[in-house]
């Protein structure tokens, strides 16, 4: 039994039943499987991470947010500015307690290289209702390429605890045709 | 001081049983069903908050529940019971004197003070950083101080386990090789080891830093070890409840296991890439590169994944070949219908396997592939993966053995048996419930740890979808079922052990039924008279529920956005 000593004491060297042994070598082909997947997705697939990041401080970053501001702010919602940056430029999204800062609005079918850092605790960007969600941290800036291929609004929802005003976190980002 | 040392033997299982190991056990035992009704009280306080109709709790007091809830029954009830688990796969299954019991008691009180000072300090308010307490949000310093002290009770319980397995073996008191509860349990310590060292690492200079000491702790770097701690003790989880799902086949079947060599390799797998999964918290994190992440996050080609799958089969298999070997060999699966569904020992130990396997083991695969992992990172999805293994599998399966230790152990016949005999189902249903609606609300978008889906206080407006608020509400439900099972195990233990008759020196209980140790079927499971059909065909459908929901999700994420 199990809670006695085995009954063999070379135990090790017990034939193993044919069934055991078919599902060992099922379950561990799965395995493989699963984990070609993963490498197979990185050529085929569309839905990878670059792994492109740099360390940066938060005023770097917010140095670099505001040039972009400064330079592509549209039109105001509420205290928000609403940033249109060119198709296929870097554009930033600042994480701080309780605000994504600014607005976005991209344009459907362009690429932009998404930078993200937080300015003091860490936060979760996550993008709804697409379902986008990435870990954002402060001195740490984050460049996803998006490709959004969808119009409408979208909300940004913080996933991350970041302290007691974490669930009114949420930003916006328009995707325009 | 081996001659001093106090047995008494067991008329149940003729097992020697060292005195002094068995009031460690109870203590153990105890503190951790406190806490477990502590932190139950807590999570159901935090179901109700998420519960839109309801809504229970301000923000301030959900955000402090929520921190103790993942404490109390995470790390202190879990990890109290596993000491237990490990003294009694040590010196009561060897039949041998505990190692040192100062220093177990040692371990017990510090693990206990531990325990309460960081409780005090959630309670404070001051420190509501959640379980993970990620940098650079700080909580006050006694915060980490108590699960520091908690960690070195829980270390020297587990060299306290290593230094009996050596007593054992020098004096004698079995023959060949350690059974295989032990070897699990042995599995369970190794990787406590590990576990707790990360811990120190990374908890010792946040304590520092909390107190001015230190200036900086990196997030990332936090992270990554902090969870060398956080998911590793998962682990533990994992081969302790493991072992006890073998003990129980054991006990209650007189259950040999089909092939020796296969479960203990399996349990070696766990010790040998389990480790690894820290990385299933750093796939949506910057600065890692994707080899990194795949090689990780897969625990090295998935071998400790197919260390539960082997367990998965062996476990129900070893009661099938008891049973059919009893003569219950009609059909498929005569051997299940008639397993004694009325022993809560069972009932709760065979829920926990598939409750663990189907919810647990499947959603947490496909959580941990390094590309789906954006489309469910933070959400509900990843409380309900690990409700699924935690709750439903670890919780559900040391509720199951502690039918058995009450009697063999505590000595007291259990008391309230209607209500024990349904508590495994109320429990185990009301848990998959939970599991299975936050996922649900979670594939909907639903963040974690969030105090309200409205955003009725945020600057700008959001709305999840309908169903989403659907799933909170059943998941309030379920988690009102859930504390409802909770209850009936807490009067249930509490009332027998306090209560209940105290058994006489050679009364066997009759309660629930353990069968004689003659029963046990010798000699089956050799490799030309096995015979298990019926784990066939469920380990065939486990298999192809696995295969769909990991392609449907993979189909999910070609739906998002393209990102590179």
């Amino acid at each position: 039994m199990a809670i006695t000593p085995p009954s063999e004491r070379i135990w090790w060297k017990e034939p193993i039943a044919r069934v055991e042994l078919i599902w060992i070598i099922v379950a561990f082909t799965w395995g493989l499987v699963m984990f070609f997947m993963m490498i197979y997705w990185h050529g085929a697939g569309e839905q990878n991470l670059s792994n492109e990041a740099y360390k940066t401080t938060p005023v770097k970053f917010s140095q670099k947010a505001q040039t972009m501001i400064d330079d592509y702010t549209v039109r105001q919602e509420g205290s928000f500015p609403v940033v249109h940056p060119p198709a296929g430029s870097d554009v930033y999204l600042i994480a701080r307690l309780w605000q994504w800062w600014p607005i976005l609005e991209l344009e459907k079918d362009q690429s932009y290289r998404l930078h993200l850092s937080s300015m003091d605790w860490q936060h979760g960007f996550s993008l709804q209702p697409v379902n986008i969600n990435v870990q954002v941290h402060p001195g740490y800036d984050m460049v996803v390429t998006i490709k959004p291929d969808q119009a409408g609004e979208y909300g940004v929802v913080c996933n991350e605890f970041c302290g007691i005003g974490h669930h009114s976190m949420v930003g916006k980002i328009y995707v325009v045709e | 001081m081996a001659t001093t040392t106090e047995f008494r033997t067991c008329p149940t299982t003729g097992l020697k049983v060292c005195l002094a190991a068995e009031k460690l056990i109870k203590a153990n035992a105890v503190a951790a069903v406190i806490f477990l009704a502590v932190g139950g009280f807590f999570g159901l306080l935090v179901a109700l908050t998420r519960w839109p109709a309801v809504h229970f709790l301000p923000a301030d007091w959900f955000y402090l529940a929520l921190t103790a809830h993942g404490l109390d029954v995470l790390l202190v009830w879990i990890i109290f019971f596993e000491i237990a688990v490990l003294y009694f796969a040590s010196a009561v299954l060897l039949g041998s004197r505990l190692a040192a019991p100062r220093w177990a008691w040692t371990g017990f009180w510090l693990m206990l003070v531990g325990a309460v000072i960081t409780n005090i300090a959630v309670l404070r308010g001051q420190s509501s950083v959640m379980f993970t307490s990620y940098v650079p949000m700080m909580a006050e310093p006694p915060f980490y101080l108590g699960i520091i002290l908690f960690a070195v009770g829980a270390l020297l319980g587990c060299f306290v386990f290593f230094g009996t397995l050596v007593v054992a073996k020098q004096e004698k008191t079995y023959q060949g090789s350690v059974p295989l509860v032990t070897f699990g349990a042995i599995t369970a310590a190794i990787i406590a080891v590990f576990t707790i060292a990360s811990g120190a690492i990374i908890l010792i200079p946040t304590l520092l830093w909390s107190l001015g000491f230190v200036s900086y702790i990196d997030p990332l770097v936090y992270k990554t070890i902090w969870w060398g701690m956080g998911h590793s003790s998962q682990q533990i989880n994992v081969s302790a409840h493991v072992a006890v799902w073998y003990a129980i086949a054991a006990m209650v079947f007189g259950a040999k296991p089909l092939s020796e060599k296969v479960s203990r390799m399996a349990f070696l797998m766990y010790i040998l890439f389990l480790q690894l999964a820290s990385a299933h918290h750093m796939l949506v994190e910057p600065g890692f590169s994707s080899e990194w992440k795949i090689f990780n996050t897969s625990y090295a080609m998935y071998l400790a994944v197919l260390g539960s799958m082997v367990h998965g089969m062996t476990v129900p298999g070893s009661i099938e070949a008891a049973q059919r070997a009893r003569g219950l060999t009609k059909g498929m699966f005569e051997w299940l219908r008639k397993a004694p569904w009325g022993n809560p020992a069972f009932s709760g130990m065979f829920m926990s396997l598939v409750f663990f396997g189907f919810i647990g083991g499947i959603s947490g695969v496909v959580m941990g592939t390094e590309q789906i992992n954006l489309i469910m990172h933070n959400t509900l999805y990843v409380p309900g993966h690990f409700h699924g293994t935690v709750v439903a599998g670890t919780t559900l399966a040391f509720m199951a053995i502690t039918y058995l230790l009450v009697p063999l152990i505590f000595r007291r016949e259990l008391k309230f048996r209607k209500l024990a005999q349904w508590q495994p189902y109320v429990f185990g249903i009301g848990v998959a419930g939970i599991s299975l609606f936050m996922m649900g609300a979670g594939t909907l978008g639903v963040a974690r740890r969030h105090w309200d889906m409205t955003f009725a206080d945020a600057q700008l407006p959001f709305d999840y979808p309908s169903a989403a608020f659907l799933m909170m509400g059943l998941n309030g439900m379920s988690a009102v079922l859930a504390a409802l099972g909770g209850i009936m195990f807490i009067v249930v233990v509490v009332g027998s052990v306090f209560f209940g008759r105290k058994l006489g020196k050679d009364e066997k209980p009759s309660y629930p039924e353990v069968p004689p140790q003659a029963a046990a079927v010798s000699h089956y499971g050799s490799s030309e008279t096995l015979r298990i059909p019926g784990t066939v065909m469920l380990v065939g459908i486990f298999f192809v529920a696995f295969v769909l929901y990991y392609f449907v999700n993979w189909k999910y994420l070609s739906e998002i956005w393209p990102l590179s």
